[in-house]
């Protein structure tokens, strides 16, 4: 069978597909379709059909999501429809590769979702890092304004679609959604109370949606070749593609976009070439620094939402970090919650106060001067730290690689507090 | 005082927002493209300009960790320390630099060619260790490799 990869098929490395070439591909024909044949209501019906799960982290439904966008002539104007381009997690790196590579498919995704709303205006959301895909989606918003893609009445339609860039200036929470939004507005990237939902009250309290790049790139083929389609081209019962990556002590580290649902073996072996010599696999972050760890006994689980939930972690960006034998788990793991204690915004207690101490403590253990009882606060940090209780997911996912570390490698945590000492260094 | 290019600038960043002060980001970044940093000076002269107070905009511009208040060297290194480049060798990349400039992290070497400051994750992690200097990005390196690249900063 072939293999569908409708998100990356024409990319060329190191060059970014123009308006001419996206056209010649059958770039804009879902527009076409949509603005002109379609109600925005069909728009929202053919992707919640689609079955297309948010590709930032979460996974919530997008069609759904949608849903709750309040529509017709008493809705609150203007709407927005963000594009959340703040790739941040670390070990993540697969929206770089549809910024770069084909700019034009994360605008058409934007204009096809935004009309599935009725938006006014958009952002794309970048961070501060991706200069070339500021550079490259600059140019290409100024090719599809001029090709009558963007601004008013859209190839002579009604709809009017206004898009802007924002480039930002760091901080890990302006990934989060209501992080991003305030940062928008001009404010500190600080989390909001929910509700009220910014599908209701979001950005400048107007209705708001945002999506992540790759789950906007799924929108045009989704609308040009329908739900069963997407569906169709998974290999699990979440649909579509996903960009997985690898990344860490492999042959061949690098992003591909395969059917949902491969497996973390055929990820690790076929793709990314198996550990490099005289290394074995020990474990990996299937999703990015804030999911839980992965042991080899879950080699041959698909990695889509609901297999990856099921064994105790979360498909999250789908970019797998993996963590070898020759490398110190406990440092591995400190490494992690140094980005988390320094990225923390500081909002809420738990995340602003425990993640520092859950780093000091790492730190100790990794340097020989632990204590047993410091594995027992930092389980107790994992749990204040839980759902539930603060502002944003991304104070959970901060202690998810803690708790499974925890978990996996205990014996190599009280082998450092019973040795004094890092058994890895020599 | 803001020049009159950088007046224009912020003006024309203010277009794409409903609210003025909603540029604040915008606007720290055009007196930073021209400055190198963001002085005090320069925060009272862009609240005034956004109509909103200096405290409000000096609370944006410290949450965020690029935007400089305080002068840096003429060409910024961010060496990238989050786990994909720290497992592909990071420290030895930061200890050759540190040698190199006899600077430690958040530091500008005597002769103010380079300040040195640490990065979460740039995003291109199959092709770690990384760093960018000023809008540049670096990858693949080892210390030989960062050599020459470094000569290209002057």
């Amino acid at each position: 069978m072939e293999m569908k990869k409708p998100l990356t098929q024409h990319i060329k490395p190191g060059q970014a597909l123009s308006l001419k070439e996206y056209e010649k591909v059958g770039g804009y024909r879902a527009t076409q379709k949509a603005l002109k044949e379609m109600t925005s209501a069909e728009v929202l019906e053919v992707v919640k059909d689609s079955n297309l799960k948010g590709r930032g982290g979460a996974g919530f439904p997008t069609g759904l999501k949608w849903s709750f966008v309040p529509m017709g002539a008493e809705a609150p104007r203007p709407k927005y429809l963000i594009c959340n381009g703040d790739e941040m997690e670390p070990g993540t790196f697969k929206d770089r590769v549809l910024l770069e590579g084909n700019p034009h498919q994360v605008i058409e995704g934007m204009i096809l979702s935004a009309y599935a709303i009725q938006a006014e205006e958009g952002y794309v959301f970048l961070r501060w890092a991706y200069k070339e895909s500021a550079r490259v989606i600059e140019k290409a918003m100024a090719e599809a304004l001029s090709a009558g893609y963007l601004g008013k009445n859209i190839l002579g339609t009604d709809y009017s679609f206004n898009l802007h860039l924002h480039t930002s200036v760091g901080r890990y929470m302006c990934g989060e959604e209501t992080g991003l939004l305030n940062a928008l507005e001009g404010k500190r990237a600080n989390p909001r109370a929910k509700p009220p939902f910014p599908q209701t009250s979001g950005l400048f309290g107007k209705p708001s949606i945002v999506n992540n790049v790759e789950t906007l790139c799924c929108v045009p083929p989704i609308v040009d070749k329908g739900a069963d389609w997407f569906k169709g081209i998974s290999k699990s019962e979440d649909s579509g593609t996903k960009l997985y990556g690898v990344s860490g002590k492999v042959k061949k580290p690098g992003c591909w976009e395969l059917p949902m649902g491969v497996t973390m073996r055929e990820l690790l072996e076929e793709h990314a070439g198996g550990m490099q010599d005289g290394l074995k696999f020990k474990g990996a972050l299937p999703g990015g620094a804030s999911t839980d760890f992965l042991v080899e006994e879950h080699m041959d689980i698909p990695m889509d939402y609901a297999n990856v939930a099921k064994a105790g972690s979360r498909l999250g960006t789908g970019t797998m970090i993996v963590l070898d034998d020759k490398t110190c788990p406990v440092a591995f793991v400190h490494n992690l919650e140094h980005f988390f204690a320094q990225e923390s915004c500081g909002w809420c207690t738990p995340c602003r106060d425990g993640l520092p101490w859950v780093e000091r403590i790492l730190l100790a253990i990794d340097e020989g001067e632990g204590r047993l009882e410091d594995l027992d606060i930092l389980a107790s940090h994992a749990k204040y730290l839980g759902p539930g209780n603060t502002f944003c997911a991304l104070a959970p996912g901060a202690v998810e690689p803690l708790q499974s570390a925890l978990k996996y490698f205990r014996e190599d945590f009280e082998k450092h507090i019973n040795e004094k000492r890092c058994p890895w260094r020599s | 005082m803001l020049t009159a290019e950088e007046k224009k600038e912020i003006q024309e960043e203010i277009k794409h927002y409903p609210i003025k002060k909603a540029a604040s980001i915008e606007a720290l970044k055009v007196v930073q493209k021209y400055r190198g940093w963001v002085s005090d000076e320069s925060i009272n002269d862009i609240a005034a300009e956004l109509e909103m107070s200096p405290d409000e905009l000096d609370s944006v511009a410290t949450f965020y960790n690029l935007v400089f208040r305080k002068p840096v060297g003429n060409n910024v290194i961010l060496i990238c320390d989050s786990i994909s480049c720290w497992l592909m060798g990071y420290e030895k990349l930061l200890d050759h630099l540190k040698e190199k400039l006899g600077i430690s992290l958040g530091e500008t070497t005597k002769d103010n060619r380079f300040t040195l400051l640490p990065i979460p994750c740039l995003g291109t992690c199959d092709r770690a260790p990384a760093l960018m200097i000023n809008n540049d990005l670096h990858r693949d390196l080892t210390p030989e490799k960062l050599d020459k690249i470094l000569e290209e900063y002057k």
